[in-house]
């Protein structure tokens, strides 16, 4: 067996785990749906009337999936948290097994989660009056792009997992940083309306790039006074989008493997 | 390494910031034997273990396992291992049964391999009525069971088991010690820590008794007992105002310092002349007015030999 395919093999195992560990306990499922779920209504509903009203809502939905998405990542920070807590790394690392597999069966697995949440989340979002108005092909696309950049988030996650001193600290580090990162991008509103510095960081925060694209792609017009600055990054969303993902994943995974192979179960 | 050697370790050395965890220990384990890796809390046994299991570099020194660098070749030696940690390494969503299989896949088995062998370890091991319930509602006994399991999937030629028993009640003891002497029968060689001297001297072939990361002392356990010499004396008294006394006897008749148990009313002692310094010691008590309430003299225990070795006693007496 090839180290590629015994690490695609391994991979596939530690994933079958953590879905089994995902279906038998719900709460996972709530945080990656209920969550969000919530966010559309706020958003949609008691701010939604003062931003534009209907089409507020169709310009809010991919704010939400990009979000849905990236706090998933936070699954992956306290899955390998617990795992190391409980002693399961040292079990797994005692094993001639693909020492990618932990990682990559972490990520993959939620990979499917996102997957899932992403469906409900666009059923909710036809329910509050979205609409996929471009092609099949884009739409696809914007999906693809959308798990692509929720995989390269999850990568971030395994960092932060394998170095968090305990399951507490994991759970909060694990969503902390990811909120001004949501929301100091155009998520929510314009990022035209907000004050100069901040507008740069919006304008080139990977979050607004992968919304712009998934915006674009689903032919989702911003309502009046939301839409984006003009300039490369808001010019070149989709390419902005996937090099920013690729670059995500071309430094994570690296570090996140080296620190695999060090880490020590506490 | 000769072919009748299973694990090797030589000056192994490992720091972590200014603790010396382990500070030069050479082991060796002869094919089918048992080591007992004795030592308190902190002494480096379970650095040990890691080293060995390749979870963990030395900063220097050598070792192998089955024949194989654990430092060139920690893959080929993950193959021939099973380790069993300190804590009860099982996933508590998964039942037995998938725990097992999930272990005997990273193995490298196939789906039938590795559900056969899953299911015979599970009956192997009294876990048949609980193989599909999920992990988590095992008891404390049965999670430990299935964790020692996982360590024997792939029938290893080398088990490492990094205390079995810590905070098992005495029947998940004796049950743990059950499997642990079925694996030796079956030709496993096994390095075992433990604090427990009980323990060490129910199972291993041959002691290593470290402390602050180094070997202090090593041999059969009636070697060690032999080494400490003499019996032990022991008084239990009726008053705890008498144990001052007692204590003061014991020194005088006794060829080390008394140990008291003050709650308890007990002291004890190690004495040279056996029943000679027993009577010696009653006569004398009789002098100070001391009601004796139990009288006994025993050989040494590994407790003792842990005691005169160290100067201090292990964890559980301490």
């Amino acid at each position: 067996m090839t180290v590629l395919t015994q690490g695609l093999r391994d991979s596939g195992i530690v994933a079958w785990r953590n879905l089994l560990n995902v279906r038998r306990n719900a709460d996972w499922l709530f945080a990656a749906v209920i969550q969000p779920i919530m966010f559309v209504l706020l958003f949609a509903y008691v701010f939604g009337g003062a931003l534009g009203g209907g089409q507020y809502r169709e310009f809010l939905i991919a704010g939400i999936f990009v979000q849905t998405i990236s706090f998933n990542s936070a699954f992956t920070v306290i899955g390998l948290c617990n795992d190391l807590q409980k002693g399961i790394i040292d079990r797994f690392r005692s094993l001639p097994m693909s020492r990618l597999a932990v990682l990559l069966g972490r990520t993959t697995s939620d990979l499917v989660v996102s997957a899932l949440a992403l469906l409900i989340m666009s059923l909710c979002g036809l329910l509050v009056g979205w609409r996929i108005r471009g092609s099949f092909l884009d739409a696809v696309l914007a999906y693809l792009l959308l798990l692509l950049f929720g995989f390269a988030m999850s990568w971030i996650g395994a960092l932060i997992g394998l170095s968090a001193p305990s399951v507490e600290v994991a759970q909060s580090a694990g969503l902390m940083w990811l909120f001004p990162l949501s929301f100091i991008s155009s998520a929510f509103v314009g990022a035209g309306t907000m004050p100069g510095p901040l507008r740069v960081v919006a304008e080139w925060n990977p979050f607004t790039a992968v919304i712009q694209s998934v915006r674009d792609l689903f032919g989702n017009e911003a309502p009046p006074g939301m839409a984006p600055p003009p300039g490369w990054p808001a010019d070149n969303a989709v390419l902005y989008a996937l090099l920013s993902s690729i670059v995500i994943l071309a430094v994570f995974v690296p570090l996140s493997v080296a620190k695999y192979r060090r880490v020590a179960s506490k | 390494m000769p072919t009748d050697t299973a694990v090797r370790a030589e000056a192994l050395v490992k720091t972590f910031g200014s603790t010396r965890a382990l500070d030069g220990i050479d082991l060796e384990i002869p094919t089918g034997t048992v080591l007992g890796l004795l030592g308190p809390n902190g002494a480096g046994k379970t650095t040990a273990v890691r080293i060995l299991t390749t979870l963990l570099r030395p900063d220097s020194g050598r070792a192998w396992v089955a024949g194989h660098d654990v430092l060139a070749e920690p893959d080929k030696v993950r193959r021939s291992i099973g380790l069993s940690g300190q804590y009860a390494a099982v996933d508590e969503n998964l039942t037995g049964f998938e725990n097992l299989y999930m272990v005997g896949r990273l193995y490298g088995m196939n789906k039938p391999d590795a559900r056969t062998r899953a299911t015979e370890l599970i009956n192997r091991f009294r876990l048949t009525d609980a193989a599909a319930r999920p992990s988590k509602t095992y008891s404390g006994g049965m999670r430990r069971r299935l964790d020692l399991a996982g360590a024997l999937v792939a029938e290893p030629q080398v088990v490492l088991l990094d205390e079995p028993t810590t905070g098992l009640d005495p029947r998940g003891r004796l049950d743990t010690w059950e499997v642990i002497g079925e694996l030796v029968a079956d030709g496993a060689t096994v390095l075992l820590t433990t604090q427990y001297l009980e323990e060490a001297d129910q199972l291993a072939d041959t002691i290593l008794v470290i402390d602050h990361g180094k070997v202090i002392a090593s041999g059969t356990a009636d070697q060690l007992k032999a080494e400490v010499g003499g019996e032990r004396l022991e008084i239990v008294v009726a008053e705890e105002s008498e144990v001052e006394a007692t204590t003061r006897v014991l020194a005088e008749v006794g060829s080390a310092e008394p140990t008291v148990d003050r709650h308890g009313k007990r002291v004890q002692v190690l004495v040279d002349a056996g029943p000679k310094s027993l009577v010696e010691a009653l006569r004398r008590l009789d002098v100070e007015n001391v009601t004796v309430l139990d009288v006994g003299l025993h050989r040494p225990t590994l407790d003792d030999v842990f005691l005169s070795l160290t100067g201090h006693a292990t964890e559980e007496t301490a």
